[in-house]
């Protein structure tokens, strides 16, 4: 019997189940997929907002400014990728300054002390790589960029080594109260039983609210398609770039990733299809003819790959973040959309807090939180190379050279569990540079088959039934 | 402990040109290491089990592996040094001029490698379904052809039952016969151009042969498939662009990108090699020296060939460039080449006046008759008929020119 079980392990959800493994409390953390932050949470922009673009009484601001706060400390003890670079918004019409100067306002009255109104000249100081035609802007030095796959690692990592159990391909199809506690089952049959659920199953957080007679909502998909350049393309600013927002979304950015990509994106647009991930043309050109006119270097020759990714929107504009009024037990925590990510550690204090105040109990515990540094030899000096490789020699061992990541980083990724070429590739970076995997897929996946014992034909990209390979060799009939 | 280790030339890439070049240059008397992240030596060629290979070079047919192993047999032979699973990771000119390679690998460490010269032989990647931004899906079962090439001929495992090649490059045409070889449905070869872009041999005995459907002018415009690719729509295209009426969709489970190799010159953009946009490989002399003295390239890296007997001989050419360079021989060449009509590239790029120089082109236009023209001071001073003339293959001269800028122009022939 768990004293609370969380469906769900994208960023709310990790965050939650970080905050509870700090106290004396058993708790599950349920995933539908083959692994951690398969969903919403591994495809948005990796954005750490600054806390200006959502109105002061709103659940969002409050939650992103406290959230944005916290990442220095997260990063310390977590190790993920994170720069705090600054945000830029900029304009390029006096019309849109009017609404630069709304958003300046709208920050201000959120309590932000540190914006700066800039001029064109000021702009330009600031990010040189912008177009000339700038008007104006201003610059929010708290925003940032974070690998937000890494932070739903470290932070599941972290709360299982401070007791956390954690159950991949385990969707909840169905929960019951007895009055006492839920019983949580699974597709498979599989049951978890906990006294207290919280519900922060993404996109279908509607879906796990009905199949728990709790609240009914709609989750609307909408998609954001984004493509990476590579990271020696010499359009890459220092600052995120933002254009003027419109009424439905915060627009098309130039992201200078926290791992020293580019990434130019998201568009916004509804899809009835919560599966739907695919990515088309005319949102590619679209985006490239919308952030040239903001930063005039970028090629449709430097893109190395793209993606896309689906917001969970709710009908209403804020979060949902409540404790059920219909299911005794149960806290929504749903349509965490922008600014999702940047709000997540809030989220999760916010939630452990509805938790407490809906009776349960929490007593403190020594913990150690903290996890060791990791090392990535693309970071290290020849010096450290040269030490870990006397204690390892698979650490000067290069598997992927398009990002320079070592043989023993792979196999530190499949002793945390991560076996598919995804999740590989998101502890490790692995594929995701400029060949994207065209040489090193085949050796990480014997590697994975080696240290696993998985045959090299059952292993998948992501789980499910996304297997690499057909088989072996002179299994298959020629005709 | 860092290693450190001395050299007259450091070699970066086993394969054939790499190999060539340490050969040559170690048969002079010189001290040659030759690098590479793989662990056995060849390069590319281990992967391709067909025929096809030493025609030229070594006047027999032999299958990719067979070459590779005559040319580290001779390698070895001249006591060239060979560091295999070692990877580059930076590559700095010294303020005397000579270099400095960090080097990593699991047998070493951590080694740095100073040599007074530097030879690129990198080789290629493969221009990808990200790089092109193919819409759709990214399920698994997409794959470039030279992986697919890697996991089937190398690890005996089948990439999927039933796939679409797009492009009609070299390895897609390869691997088409491959996968049918393999029990492995091919439904069809896309390729956006009005003619395919492998060799004429590849595409009558890997897709006439087998009766795998090539439709020209077309592009894969989606790949469906949530966890494995479930199928791809492809549609006709007028001036490039995708004809919605037209399209339609093929079932299959795997797509094999062949849309083209990309020269790997990440090392040699951070060394400061200036490279030509014209190849995606560096500009060079007809030593095939680069713009930094000690620094010369030959083979994929400096252009994309279709037969690896030219890679050998560019090789030699350029380890002679070096034993030139090293012996303090080497003159700076200054008449430039430009390729005009109907030429995608010329080189060398530069050429030495009263010297007999070896120039490669890629045409850009498909001819059964055409003639090659070398235009010097507004006169032509040289020209040659040429049969069957195709994009899928580089064209090789040879000639001699005086002082003045060359311009090269192919023009077809009624």
């Amino acid at each position: 019997m768990y004293d609370a079980a969380i469906i769900g392990a994208g960023v709310s959800g990790v965050a939650t189940a970080w905050q509870l493994s700090h106290y004396e409390l058993r708790i599950a953390l349920l995933e539908k997929c083959a692994d951690v932050g398969f969903g919403v949470s591994k495809a948005n922009s990796g954005i750490i907002h600054a806390g200006f673009h959502h109105p002061v009484n709103s659940l969002k601001a409050r939650l992103e400014i406290r959230g944005n706060l916290m990442f220095e400390k997260l990063q310390y003890e977590l190790g993920f990728p994170f720069r705090r670079d600054g945000i830029l918004v900029v304009a390029f019409s006096p019309e849109e300054m009017v609404t630069v100067q709304k958003l300046y306002a709208q920050g201000i009255a959120n309590g932000l002390r540190n914006l700066e109104m800039c001029g064109r000249e000021r702009l330009l100081q600031l990010e040189p790589k912008l177009s000339g035609e700038v008007v104006g802007g201003f610059f929010a030095p708290g925003g940032g960029t974070i690998e937000p796959y890494r932070y739903v690692f470290s932070m599941v990592e972290s709360a299982r080594k401070n007791g956390l159990d954690l159950y991949c391909d385990f969707k909840v199809e169905r929960g019951e109260f007895d009055g006492a506690h839920w019983t949580l089952t699974a597709a498979s049959g599989e049951t978890v039983k906990a006294r207290y659920v919280v519900n922060a199953a993404g996109l279908f957080a509607d879906d796990v609210s009905r199949n728990c007679g709790a609240e009914e909502f709609r989750i609307i998909p909408r998609k954001g398609e984004e493509y990476l350049l590579d990271r020696e393309s010499p359009a890459r600013p220092k600052r995120v770039i933002f254009p003027v927002p419109t009424r439905t979304s915060k627009g098309v950015l130039v992201i200078p990733t926290a791992e020293g990509t580019t990434m130019i994106g998201p568009t916004a647009e509804f899809t009835g299809d919560k599966g739907d991930v695919s990515t088309s043309a005319d949102r590619m050109k679209q985006i490239v003819a919308q952030v040239r006119q903001m930063v005039e270097g970028i090629s449709v020759k430097d893109i190395i790959t793209s993606f896309a990714g689906l917001r969970p929107v709710l009908e209403t504009e804020d979060f949902y973040i409540e404790l059920s009024k219909k299911a005794p037990n149960f806290v929504q925590v749903a349509g965490i959309q922008s600014p999702g990510l940047t709000a997540a550690p809030a989220i999760g204090e916010y939630v452990k807090d509805i938790l407490k105040n809906a009776g349960l109990k929490m007593m403190e515990k020594n913990g150690d939180h903290a996890l060791p540094r990791r090392h990535e030899i693309r970071h290290e000096t020849p010096e450290t190379l040269a030490t870990l490789h006397a204690e390892d020699p698979r650490w000067t061992h290069v598997v992927c050279r398009c990002e320079n990541i070592s043989e023993a980083e792979i196999i530190e990724a499949v002793r945390h569990g991560h076996t598919t070429l995804d999740g590989i590739k998101f502890y490790t970076r692995a594929g995701m540079g400029r060949c994207q995997g065209g040489f090193c897929s085949a050796r990480i996946m014997m590697i994975v088959s080696r240290e696993t014992g998985i045959p090299m034909e059952q292993l998948t990209k992501k789980g499910g039934n996304s297997r690499l390979l057909a088989g072996k060799l002179g299994s298959m009939e020629v005709i | 402990m860092i290693n450190h280790k001395t050299c007259d030339v450091a070699v970066i890439g086993a394969g054939a040109a790499g190999l060539a070049a340490g050969t040559e240059c170690a048969s002079r008397g010189l001290a040659a290491v030759v690098i590479d992240r793989e662990p056995l030596a060849g390069g590319i060629l281990r992967q391709c089990i067909h025929n096809g290979f030493g025609v030229q070079y070594f006047k027999e047919e032999l299958t990719g592996p067979e070459y590779a192993a005559r040319v580290i047999a001779a390698a070895a032979g001249a006591g060239v040094e060979i560091k295999l699973n070692s990877t580059v990771s930076e590559a700095k000119r010294l303020a005397d001029g000579t270099f400095e390679l960090l080097v990593l690998s699991p047998a070493d460490g951590v080694s740095r490698i100073s040599a007074r010269a530097l030879m690129l032989a990198m080789g290629c990647r493969e221009r990808n379904r990200g790089n092109i931004a193919t819409p759709g899906t990214r399920p698994a079962g997409i794959f470039t052809a030279g992986a697919a090439q890697r996991l089937l001929n190398m690890e005996g495992m089948l990439p999927g039952t039933g796939a679409v090649i797009v492009g009609s490059g070299d390895i897609g045409l390869i691997m088409a016969r491959r996968l049918v070889w393999s029990g492995i449905k091919v439904k069809a070869v896309i390729e956006i151009m009005p003619y395919p872009s492998g060799l004429t041999r590849n595409v009558v005995q890997c897709l006439h042969d087998f009766d795998i459907p090539l439709y020209l002018e077309h592009a894969v415009t989606n790949i469906f498939g949530r966890e494995r690719v479930e199928g791809v729509e492809a549609a006709p295209l007028k001036d490039g662009i995708p004809q919605p009426d037209g399209k339609f969709s093929i079932d299959c489970d795997t797509v094999l990108f062949s849309v083209g190799l990309l020269p790997e010159n990440e090392l040699s953009r951070k060394l400061g090699v200036e490279i030509n946009p014209a190849t995606g490989g560096a500009v060079v002399d007809e030593n095939l020296q680069t713009n930094i003295p000690g620094v010369f390239a030959g083979g994929n890296v400096l252009h994309v060939h279709d037969l690896v007997d030219f890679v050998s001989a560019e090789a030699v050419r350029a380890a002679r460039g070096i034993v030139r360079y090293l012996g303090g021989e080497l003159a700076p060449s200054g008449c430039p080449v430009t390729a005009g009509a109907n030429l995608k590239y010329a080189i060398p790029n530069y050429f030495s006046p009263g010297v007999k120089t070896e120039f490669s082109f890629r045409p850009l236009i498909v001819s059964d008759r055409a003639e090659l023209k070398a235009e010097q001071n507004g006169t032509v001073i040289w020209s040659k008929d040429l049969r069957f003339v195709r994009p899928s293959e580089m064209l090789n001269i040879e000639m001699t020119a005086g002082e003045g800028g060359l311009l090269f122009n192919l023009q077809h022939k009624e």
